[in-house]
């Protein structure tokens, strides 16, 4: 399937934080293919396993091939059914949303049945001057699908989830607009990246990781746990960031269409850095320097801190108009994204694995020095 | 002095590298075993002292963090001035008219401000925030500024390590390069149990390194050593200073990451009424340390914070007692060897 | 014939409730700010001992009482939680005058505070006051509230600074309705204890864990699921309900059953489990409300991210003013909360989540 189907398909799929089967069914179909095994994991994140092709020249380990972790979340920001008050539907927001977006949007209810439905509030003509000066509160916003209140009740529950129901445009020079292309513009990254890497020998285990519930809360619960099931060597997440757009400044945005950011900071682990730096020069793929002072605000913020600490990096892919549903991408950032993931993939060799190793060193102070304890503890 | 390098060298949270080098100069004769993890946390053993050791004793862990506050650099407008994030959390009031140092090369940098003059009266009331200013280092374009610098280059307060008045000493980063100096102190002496002496990375940023340094080991003590919140300056009302310059080791009853271990806390206490150190109970619920973490590994672990108190935290200038550092010591001294039985269980 | 077989039942059902409330009675009355459990650890110890087949207390404090399953292979592990601390406050200064300020333990609405009567474990008493100088500001902040403890200079006062207290409230009945101090989570520990009572087996291993330091940041709840590395985690707590006048968006309800969790702040319920627990109130024949919250999340939050995630869920009791000293609950939605425990543990898991 072509980048630009595939993304149009993602992007138009269900799949609000929690509920992303969807979505994970259409990832996975995507994976298998180009991978030895499809696993899921107990929160339903989807992990690709596609073996080292290469052996590794010490034969003692060679069933021991590190590993690589790159992964996207498959979530979107959505809304959630509250109560159903006399025909209508109030709901809440899943994910962050700025309730200025939702008025009058085309929506879909995933009830017993996919039910289309309207964003809908009081007409402006009947409203005063002053609550006309203000954005709807979200309380008086209500979803109205034309059915009797005993009809909707047999229909649709508390706690179903809603999506806005939006079909991808194409704009001008191969850009696109859509809902959640955050993040599933980068889903294609990592299922094309993974596609390459079938043309090609690697010397690493690579481990392509689709994740729920990234846009909830503070956990990044789907990318906590699986990245704790894979316990990789390095992990690569790919999310995306602020493209520049007005009253956007450039302090805290990249440009459109030039690649993608490589993130520094803190949550960055600077051999990881340096290499996807390298791999971009020289493969003459365009990119582009983020930096972030504390966290991310992406999978690599939780996935870095796992069991015993994860050497982690972050591709930023450049975005406009973000948690609307209008987000709009350049589809040469997520062929750039792909390229340079891919090509990184492949170069990963032993010397990498050395230069990541942990600096151990033991001082001989005449005890007999056993390596137990400094290896990990007694549960792991 | 250790304290006067290590203050000095610049470690802003996730770029601890120089820290750890000065650190591990200094006890690499001192440990039987040290290494770095994949955050770049220091993590030294030392086995219990084969005079003395009891079979069953715990494992204990100090730990202190290499990191402080600062700032990084996240883009270079086309006049040549850096913009930055903060590392940390700095008050954005005491930013204007001070100097850094960016990046390998100790690049200076000011952050100047609109003169006085002309400004109204409303707009001199206003703190000005770190997203508004910036950093000059004289560059004459974004292209000169980034033949010197880089976009995620780090900045440090250019502060000299100094000792003032009577013995008190100033410097950048004392929180916690003081903890740092204390463990190092503290991993010359012999133990009748294992030691696990951690230098974490990335305190300042959500106590990052602990959470991670703290799964792998697998302890039954841990104690956190730090620079505390120290607010004695004169004052109206009749409200907590959190902690006293003058008057010793503080000990963290509870803070909004820990509530500390019990057990540990009456040891200490007994420790320092019976050996003559003075100490102070820290004030209640103000400030997290590195002990938030380390007590949540796994299936817990007892936990306890003991800091000097420390004025102007982070600022460019903080300033702490030698004294206070050195009954901090005596404290840590003393009590050690008393966990030698391990702690009772909870019933 | 119908009538004489209702009348015996709905006596015992009256019987199970008296003994329930009991039950409710002494675990509330019983102290147990976060991080001062000890007391309500060594109540709970008492009602559960002879119940379970084993008994231990964590690094914490988590006491854990776990109930073995009868199937010799393929058993799961069950964990049930619910903290056991309460509402608190904890000293952080004495000033001159022997006036104590303080901090709150837990979300308490600082309006709630003022001129609330707290108690110490060693029973000195204080009142809440509040600064008089500012006092026209509509916001009460909780710097600006002292405890008066009735002493005239710090060495009067009988309590230190780190001391903790909690509230004065003891359980009053309205109906079928209570209003009692620590509510929030003693109705959650009366649950799993009454749960654990009337189990006499059970195919799975069933871990029922009262946790400490649940309303300072579900500590206990990490570290408990972390070493016991559950197959399913529930969460038993209790739940703001949205039937007060202009009250927030919701629709839980007191007296309408157990709340069923899908969403709150930080927990995201699979629809397996939800489809799990809706089923074994179906089973039960207890009513049950759906629950999607804007605020607040419960020890589900910690157990769903242990290790490599968590299947979790959360049933809570409907309550109302949980962050104030004296919250309202229906004791029928607790007794149903046991019912569908009840429910829930009578059937393999394994068979359920098929």
């Amino acid at each position: 399937m072509s980048l630009e189907n595939l993304l149009i398909e993602l992007s138009e799929a269900s799949g609000v934080s929690g509920h992303e089967d969807a979505v994970s069914r259409i990832v996975a179909r995507e994976m298998e293919p180009f991978a030895d095994e499809i696993s899921y994991s107990r929160l339903g994140s989807v992990i690709a396993l596609k073996r080292a092709t290469r052996t590794r020249r010490h034969k003692s380990r060679a069933s021991q091939s590190p590993k690589l972790l790159f992964e996207a979340h498959i979530d979107e920001i959505g809304l959630m059914v509250t109560a159903l008050d006399r025909g209508v539907i109030r709901f809440v927001a899943v994910g962050s949303f700025d309730p200025r977006v939702l008025l009058a949007q085309d929506v879909l209810v995933h009830g017993r049945e996919t039910l289309p439905g309207i964003i809908g509030a009081r007409p402006p003509h009947v409203l005063t001057a002053e609550e006309r000066g203000k954005p709807v509160p979200l309380n008086d916003l209500f979803i109205d699908v034309g059915l009797s209140d005993a009809r909707l009740r047999a229909l649709v529950s508390v706690g179903d989830t809603i999506t806005i129901d939006r079909r991808v445009s194409r704009l001008c020079n191969g850009r696109f607009a859509g809902k959640a292309f955050d993040d599933r513009c980068a889903v294609v990254a990592v299922i094309e990246a993974l596609k390459q890497l079938s043309q090609v020998e690697h010397g690493w285990d690579i481990y392509a990781v689709a994740n729920v519930q990234e846009e909830h809360g503070t956990f990044y619960p789907g990318a906590f746990t699986s990245t704790f099931q894979v316990r990789p060597d390095v992990a690569i997440a790919l999310d995306v960031t602020h493209a520049e757009q007005p009253g956007m400044s450039a302090v805290n945005a990249v440009a459109l269409g030039k690649g993608p950011g490589l993130a520094l900071g803190p949550n960055i682990h600077h051999t990881v850095h340096t290499k996807l730096m390298q791999v971009a020069r020289s493969r003459e793929i365009p990119h582009q320097i983020t930096a972030y002072a504390g966290s991310t605000g992406t999978d690599a913020w939780a996935m870095q801190v796992v069991s015993t600490g994860i050497p982690t990096g972050l591709l930023d892919l450049p975005l406009r108009y973000m948690h609307t549903s209008v987000e709009t991408i350049a589809l040469a950032d997520i062929e750039y994204s792909a390229r340079l993931l891919a090509a990184f993939s492949a170069e990963l060799d032993e010397s990498f694995y050395r230069d990541l190793q942990v600096e151990t060193k033991m001082v001989a102070r005449g005890a007999t020095v056993s390596r137990r304890r400094m290896t990990g503890g007694k549960h792991q | 002095m250790l304290l006067e390098k290590l203050s000095n060298a610049r470690g802003v949270s996730g770029d601890e590298a120089r820290v750890r080098e000065l650190i591990i100069d200094a006890i690499s004769d001192r440990v039987d075993e040290y290494r770095v993890d994949s955050l770049g946390n220091l993590i030294t053993l030392k086995r219990a002292a084969t005079r003395g050791a009891r079979r069953n004793a715990p494992t204990v862990l100090l730990a202190a963090h290499m990191d402080e506050v600062g700032l990084l650099i996240v883009h270079v407008e086309a006049d040549g001035r850096l913009r930055f994030s903060k590392v940390g959390g700095i008050d954005d009031r005491v930013l204007p008219s001070k100097v850094f140092h960016i990046g390998e090369n100790k690049i200076a940098g000011v952050i100047g401000m609109k003169p006085r003059h002309g400004l109204k009266a409303a707009e001199m009331d206003k703190v000005i925030e770190a997203d508004d200013l910036s950093l000059d280092i004289g560059a004459h374009s974004r292209e000169d500024a980034l033949s010197v610098v880089q976009i995620g280059d780090y900045a440090t307060f250019a502060t000299e390590f100094a000792r003032i008045g009577n013995g008190l000493v100033r410097g950048k980063a004392l929180d916690d390069r003081a903890g740092c100096a204390l463990l190092v102190d503290l991993l010359s002496e012999e133990y009748p149990f294992d030691l696990y002496g951690l230098f974490t990375v990335q305190e300042e940023v959500g106590l990052r390194g602990a959470r991670v340094a703290a799964f792998t080991l697998d302890v039954d003590a841990a104690f956190v050593l730090e620079a505390t919140v120290c607010d004695d300056s004169p004052k109206e009302k009749d409200v907590s200073p959190t902690t006293r310059l003058g008057y010793g080791p503080a000990i963290t009853l509870a803070d909004p990451t820990l509530m500390a271990d019990p057990r540990l806390v009456k040891l200490l206490i007994a420790t320092a009424s019976e050996n003559k150190i003075p100490y102070q109970v820290k004030q209640p619920m103000i400030g997290g340390t590195d002990a938030g973490r380390l007590h949540l590994a796994r299936e817990g672990v007892p936990g306890v914070a003991v800091s000097v108190p420390t004025r102007y935290l982070h600022s460019p200038a903080a300033l702490l007692s030698l004294r206070d550092y050195r009954n901090t010591l005596r404290l840590m001294r003393a009590t050690l060897p008393r966990l030698a039985r391990g702690l009772t269980p909870v019933i | 014939m119908a009538k004489r077989t209702t009348v015996p039942e709905k006596k015992s059902v009256d019987a199970d409730s008296s003994e329930f409330k009991g039950l409710v009675a002494r675990l509330t009355a019983a102290f147990g700010p976060p991080g001062f459990e000890a007391p309500i650890r060594a109540q709970i110890r008492d009602e559960v001992q002879s119940f379970a087949d084993e008994l231990r207390v964590d690094v914490l404090g988590n006491l854990i009482a776990v109930k073995r399953g009868r199937a010799n292979s393929a058993r799961k592990k069950i964990l049930l939680a619910a903290h056991m601390d309460e509402l608190g406050v904890m000293i952080t200064h004495i000033d001159q005058k022997g006036f104590c300020r303080f901090a709150p333990l837990g979300e308490i609405e600082p309006l709630a505070l003022l001129g609330q009567r707290c108690v110490f474990k060693n029973g000195t008493v204080g009142v809440i006051g509040r600064e008089r100088k500012k006092a026209k500001s509509k916001e009460i902040e909780p710097e600006r509230l002292y405890l008066d403890v009735g002493a005239s200079g710090p060495s009067e006062a009988r309590v230190s600074v780190g001391d903790a207290a909690t509230f004065f409230g003891e359980v009053v009945e309205t109906g079928n309705r209570l209003s009692s101090r620590a509510v929030d989570n003693r109705l959650g520990c009366a649950v799993l204890i009454q749960t654990l009572r009337e189990l006499h087996a059970t195919a799975d291993d069933v871990y029922f864990v009262f946790t400490v330091q649940g309303h300072t940041g579900k500590r206990g709840a990490t570290t408990a699921s972390f070493g016991i590395q559950p197959d399913f985690a529930l969460a038993v707590e209790v739940t703001e309900a949205a039937d007060t006048p202009e009250a927030e968006i919701g629709s839980i309800a007191l007296g309408k059953g157990v709340a069923i969790k899908i969403k709150d702040e930080t927990t995201l319920v699979s629809s397996r489990v939800r489809e799990l627990l809706i089923e074994s109130a179906r089973r039960a024949r207890v009513p049950y409300q759906l629950e999607v919250q804007l605020h607040g999340g419960t020890e589900a939050e910690a157990m769903q991210i242990s290790r490599g995630g968590n299947l979790v869920g959360g049933v809570s009791i409907p309550a109302r003013y949980l962050h104030t000293p004296l919250p309202i609950v229906d004791v029928n939605d607790a007794q149903n909360t046991i019912q569908l425990l009840r429910a829930l543990l009578a059937e393999p898991l394994e068979a359920q989540l098929e």
